[in-house]
This record gives structure tokens, C-alpha cells and sequence, in this order.
């Protein structure tokens, strides 16, 4: 800085900071009332005709979720297409589908909060968001799997009149456990991130019935040190525990597959494939709503900038190249382990009747991300979103490839049988996303899309010693 | 010295005044407003040094370091969570073991329950843990900070409002044994924030109205 061309700005960086300016986490210089005015704005002001066009799009859409569940609940298992061998087909594809999906909220909310990535800030709340809405879609699933949904209860350890108790020695009932508290941590980890944002909502509200709803959501926040220490504190330690629940939950997840004797599911290697793969196709799914998102309103720019988008995509690169490896890996294990009935089954899956879900599979998921080894298709943002679309296909691919593919060719040819889904299945499925789409448009327009608070705290006069030297 | 002096007097009588219109009613605290977390913080260590109790600082973000600067202790949530996690993971083996040693013993895969096959109950001991953790990091976090409420004397305060936004606040109760109107206002004062106001327990107050900086 002896240059002469110190600017105002540089003489109050302390000697650390002139060394190595980091890129800024909010582009622009923005204040602190620029961001709380922008963030808010989305939620105050009139409703943008685009959002009703899309609501009117997609709540329909969402309908068909549970009245299709109605009819087949009232009909019968029969109108789905799972039927011996492949008893558990879609529903439980679309299961593992969405769970995965949830994956990358967490991630973004518990891991990178622990390894103190700060870029995490300004996509946090919305990638949170997402994994709720996507276990909610998950968890319809299993429930109405079990066939009479009635009886679901049987999976919860309550006394009966038939004094049965649950197998705890299960993968099935290590999933509900999983799952559920999966779902209830999510939902506390949000709420409690969200707490400071709804108090800024509620002092900014003009009308008094806004300011009551959003007063009582807001819980009586009041910004006080002796909470914050609390808060601070809650939120560390909620990092704390979903990072390990997030890791757990799609290990149990796999459970379901790999304690099986099932050639093509007994494998050691599952867990750790599919938690890569969860945390894989769930950041697509994130870069999928998030960038029409910062389309539709191009104030976010400044606080989901490129370089969010950049890092983003280099995780999908990272998570799809361990994705691949466990692919190539499947396959050498089946190779080299000389069971006949695993290298048949990998046989099967590769050149078999579903050759094409294999195909499809290995394409998006292991081929489309290998593009981001180019800086210029991780800044470019249609390119971005045309492989984050690949990536979601993949992965449905993936878990109909592992579930479908391995229940049609088990060990007695006698019992082979294809699956074929029925338009109860198709149409159930094309509702979750309805149902998926309609709750985050309703998120987008209600709450606080950006964790301001935590925006605010990264600027750089946030810091007390802004400006000193040291 | 003389103009400091001439001043807080000016400011001890428009605000005495104030409290008048109000009915009488109790007064709450007293309120100064700062522009930036520096300010807060260097302002924060100052009420500590005066050896005041009974204040908080407000601000719409954590700040770092502030809990020295206040000189207030580490938060004691994590020894609730401790005792949450325990209890979940009690749970969870007082749910497993009662159902399958003693009310429903299943023999699966060969194998009894014993110490051997406990393995496949860890899976559910570790949920149960992290559930009754969160719950407790949740509302015991909500607990120790007193909410949720419904209101709060702070927020009689007009310009509070901007405490969500980029406004920072410092208010030191009435019920401080070490305050009293006239010193703590002048206090307050020569701490380098702006409108220092008395805050009532239950009317609202406006800084807007009257300038006590004069």
C-alpha cells in the first residue's frame, strides 16, 4: 500500500486484511438497512403477478399428491405397479429421492456453519427451507407403503392390545426413528434461525394484522446480548448435532438396502455412497430453485453472487466424482468378489431390460458435472442450471436403478419380473412436486428468504474492531 | 468541563418532565442508541467498568467478543443439552431392552437379545439422543431467554424498532442498584451514543418529541 494509491478504505484494513483481501461476501458495499429493506421487501410488498401465475400452476399440480392417495387407499395396493418381485419400486425410489434432496440443506446449514464457511450465510434459510419441504415429500411415502396407512401407528413402540412390540433390531424401524427426527430437527434448526429475521419482519410491518402474526412468530425477539450469547450458543450446538444426524440419516437410509441378502444391495460401501450421492443431488436441487429465484428478483445478486453459484458447483463436482468412483466400484467388488449371482446382478443392471436407467444414470450423474472442471460453465448460469436439472434426473435414475433393477433379477430366474409403473404412480409422483414447488413459492413469498441477520454479521463493520488498527 | 455539566442539566430536567406527562408511571430504564457494533462494543465495556448489573445490549446480529465486553459468562445451554442427550439416549435403551429382553423377546436372524447383538440397537440409541438434544438446544434456549412473550418495556421505545435493522442499543434498568436518574443519564451521555431516553415500564416513549442531547 506504499504505492500512493491507498484509498480510504484500504487505510482502515489492519495489516492481516492488506495482505490477503478476500473476495466480499455481499458485493456492492451494501449496509445493513439495504439488506433488511431488500430481504423484506420481497415479503411486504404486493404480490408479483409471476408468483400467482406459478401458484396457479403448481398448487393443482400439488393436489394430485393426495387425492391419487385417496384412491389408493380406498381402492387398494393394486393400482400401484409394485407386485412381486419388485415390491418396492417407485414408492420407495421416490422415497430415497427425496430424503437425498433433503441432504444438501443440512449440509449447507450444520457442516458448512461448523467448518465456518461464511458464504454459507445467504443461502442457508432457502436451502433449509428446501430439505423440509422435500422430507415432507419423503416421508408420504414409507407411510403409505405400508399399505393400511390406518395402521401405521404399529411403528411407534405404544402399548397394544395385541401386546406386540417392534423389531428395534430393524433397518425399516431404524428409518422412522431416522426420518422423523431427521424432520424434527430440520424444522427446529429453521425455526431457530428464523427467529431474529421474523422480529425484523414484525418491527417493519405497517398493517397491525401483519404485525401481529409475524409478532407472535417472532416470539418476543429482541436482539439482546444476554439472548444472543443463548441463541448463539442453541444454534452451535444444533450444527452440532445435525452433523452427525445428517451423515446417520442416509447411512440408515442405505441400511434398508445393504443388511439385506439381496445380490446388488449387500454391499459394505452403501452408506458412504449414498451420502454422497444425497448431499449431490440435493445442491442441484439447491441451484435449481435458487437460481430462478435470484432471476425473478435481481436484488438478490448482490447477496447470492457468482461466486456462491461457483462454489456450489464445485461440491456437485467433488460428490459426483465420489458418486462415480462408488459406481466403478460396485463394479469392480462384483467382479472381483466372483460371487456369480453379484456379477450377474451388475450384469443385469448394466445390460439388462434397464439398461437405459443404467445409461441414464452414468450419463448425468457421473458424465454431465465433469463440465465444472470449466470455470466458464460454473459461471455461466444456464449452464449451471441445464446440468443441476441432469443431476436430479440422475439420481431418481439411480435409486430406481438400485431398487428396481435388483428386485427384477434376483437369484431363481423363476422369479424374475419387470416393473412397470401404473398412471397412479406416474401422476403421485408428478404431485410431490407440485407439492414441493407450491410450499417453497409459499415460503418465497411469506418468510424471509436470506438469513439477514447472519448477512448483516459478515459485512465487514460488523466486526468491533472495524477500522482499528491493531 | 462547565458546558458537560450545563448540559446534563438541561437533559436531567427535559426528562423529568417526560416522565411527568407519562402518568407517573414506572420508569423501566434508561436508553442510548449507537450507529455501529464499535461503538456498541467499546460503549459495552465502559458500563461493565462503571460496575453496572442490570443492562443489556441490543443489536441485529451477534457481535463477537460481546459477552466479555459485557463481562457476562459463557452460556450454560450446553449443560442442558448434556442432561437432553442423556435422557434421550436412556430413553432409547429403556425402549429397546424393556420391549425386546422382557415384554416381546424376538429371536431375529438366530439371534437372541443379549450383549452381542446390541450393535443393532445403536441405531436408535444415537437418534433419540439427537432428538431430545435438539429439543432441549431449542426451547431450553427459548427457556433461558424468557420467551416467548408477549412484550417488553424496550419496545415502548420508538426508535427500538430499528434495533432489527442497523441500530444498536445500550438500556440499563431502574432496578440497578448503582442507578440513579441524573448520574446514570449523564453517564450514558458521555458514552458517544445518541438519544438517551428514559423508557417506561408500560407507555410508550419517544425520542422523536424531545431531543435530550439539546
Amino acid at each position: 500500500m506504499s504505492n500512493g494509491t491507498a484509498t480510504l478504505e484500504s487505510t482502515l484494513l489492519s495489516p492481516a486484511e492488506k495482505q490477503v483481501q478476500r473476495p466480499p461476501l455481499v458485493l456492492n458495499k451494501r449496509t445493513m438497512a439495504w439488506i433488511s429493506s431488500y430481504v423484506s421487501t420481497i415479503v411486504e410488498s404486493d404480490t408479483p403477478r409471476w408468483w400467482w401465475i406459478s401458484i396457479a400452476i403448481t398448487s393443482p399440480i400439488a393436489l394430485l399428491t393426495p387425492l391419487l392417495l385417496c384412491y389408493l387407499v380406498s381402492t387398494g395396493v393394486g393400482v400401484w405397479g409394485n407386485n412381486s418381485p419388485v415390491a418396492w419400486a417407485w414408492d420407495i425410489t421416490n422415497f430415497v429421492f427425496w430424503i437425498g434432496i433433503g441432504h444438501a440443506g443440512t449440509l449447507i446449514s450444520a457442516i458448512l456453519f461448523l467448518t465456518r464457511q461464511k458464504w454459507r450465510t445467504s443461502i442457508n434459510r432457502a436451502a433449509e427451507a428446501m430439505t423440509l419441504f422435500a422430507v415432507v415429500c419423503a416421508g408420504l411415502y414409507p407411510l403409505f407403503h405400508v399399505g393400511r396407512v390406518w395402521k401405521a401407528y404399529f411403528l411407534a413402540p405404544v402399548p397394544n392390545a395385541n401386546a406386540i412390540w417392534q423389531n428395534f433390531r430393524s433397518p425399516l424401524l431404524w428409518d422412522v426413528f431416522a426420518v422423523s427426527t431427521y424432520f424434527t430437527v430440520s424444522i427446529l434448526f429453521w425455526y431457530t434461525g428464523l427467529i431474529p429475521d421474523l422480529a425484523t419482519i414484525r418491527d417493519r410491518c405497517t398493517t397491525k394484522v401483519k404485525k401481529f402474526i409475524y409478532g407472535i412468530l417472532a416470539l418476543g425477539w429482541r436482539g439482546a446480548n444476554r439472548q444472543w450469547r443463548h441463541y448463539e450458543m442453541a444454534y452451535l450446538l444444533l450444527a452440532g448435532l445435525s452433523t452427525p444426524l445428517v451423515l446417520s440419516v442416509h447411512s440408515v437410509v442405505s441400511f434398508d438396502f445393504a443388511t439385506s441378502v439381496i445380490p446388488g444391495w449387500h454391499a459394505t460401501i452403501f452408506p458412504p455412497y449414498f451420502v454422497a450421492g444425497a448431499i449431490f443431488g440435493g445442491f442441484a436441487m439447491v441451484l435449481t430453485i435458487m437460481l430462478p429465484a435470484r432471476a425473478l428478483y435481481p436484488q438478490l445478486h448482490d447477496m447470492i453472487t457468482p461466486s456462491h453459484i461457483d462454489k456450489m458447483c464445485k461440491v456437485i463436482l467433488l460428490t459426483g466424482s465420489i458418486v462415480g468412483y462408488a459406481y466403478l466400484m460396485e463394479l469392480f467388488m462384483a467382479w472381483y468378489g466372483a460371487n456369480p449371482y453379484e456379477r450377474d446382478a451388475f450384469w443385469y443392471r448394466a445390460f439388462g431390460p434397464y439398461w437405459w436407467a443404467y445409461a441414464s444414470m452414468m450419463f448425468c450423474n457421473v458424465i454431465s458435472p465433469q463440465v465444472f472442471w470449466f470455470k466458464w460453465c460454473r459461471t455461466n448460469v444456464v449452464a449451471v442450471f441445464v446440468v443441476s436439472m441432469f443431476v436430479n434426473a440422475g439420481m431418481w435414475f439411480e435409486r430406481f436403478v438400485i431398487i428396481a433393477t435388483t428386485l427384477a433379477r434376483d437369484f431363481l430366474p423363476s422369479s424374475w419380473g419387470m416393473f412397470h409403473p401404473t398412471w397412479v404412480d406416474i401422476f403421485t409422483f408428478i404431485g410431490t412436486f407440485g407439492i414441493f414447488t407450491t410450499l417453497f413459492l409459499l415460503f418465497v413469498r411469506f418468510l424471509p428468504m436470506i438469513c439477514m441477520f447472519e448477512v448483516k454479521a459478515v459485512l465487514p463493520e460488523a466486526d468491533p474492531h472495524y477500522g482499528e488498527e491493531h | 468541563m462547565e458546558k458537560n455539566i450545563n448540559f446534563e442539566m438541561k437533559t436531567i430536567e427535559t426528562s423529568m418532565t417526560h416522565t411527568n406527562l407519562n402518568n407517573n408511571t414506572p420508569l423501566f430504564g434508561l436508553g442510548v442508541e449507537f450507529e455501529t457494533a464499535r461503538d456498541l462494543y467499546h460503549a459495552a465495556e465502559k458500563v461493565r467498568d462503571a460496575g453496572y448489573k442490570r443492562w443489556d445490549t441490543f443489536s441485529p446480529f451477534p457481535i463477537h467478543g460481546m459477552d466479555q465486553a459485557m463481562g457476562i459468562g459463557k452460556s450454560w445451554l450446553s449443560a442442558l443439552v448434556f442432561i437432553g442427550g442423556l435422557t434421550g439416549f436412556s430413553l432409547a435403551c429403556f425402549m429397546e431392552f424393556g420391549a425386546s429382553s422382557f415384554l416381546y423377546p424376538l429371536v431375529v436372524a438366530g439371534k437372541p437379545t443379549n450383549i452381542m447383538t446390541i450393535p443393532a440397537f445403536f441405531p436408535i440409541m444415537f437418534e433419540l439422543t439427537i432428538l431430545l438434544s435438539a429439543l432441549t438446544a431449542t426451547f431450553g434456549m427459548l427457556a433461558l431467554n424468557g420467551l416467548p412473550r408477549w412484550n417488553h418495556p424496550v419496545f415502548n421505545w420508538d426508535r427500538f424498532k430499528k434495533v432489527t435493522e442497523d441500530k444498536f442499543f445500550i438500556v440499563i434498568e431502574a432496578e440497578d442498584k448503582k442507578f440513579s436518574i441524573e448520574k446514570t443519564m449523564a453517564f450514558l451521555n458521555s458514552l458517544g451514543g445518541a438519544h438517551v431516553t428514559p423508557i417506561c415500564e408500560d407507555a410508550p416513549v419517544s425520542s422523536q418529541t424531545v431531543d435530550y442531547r439539546l
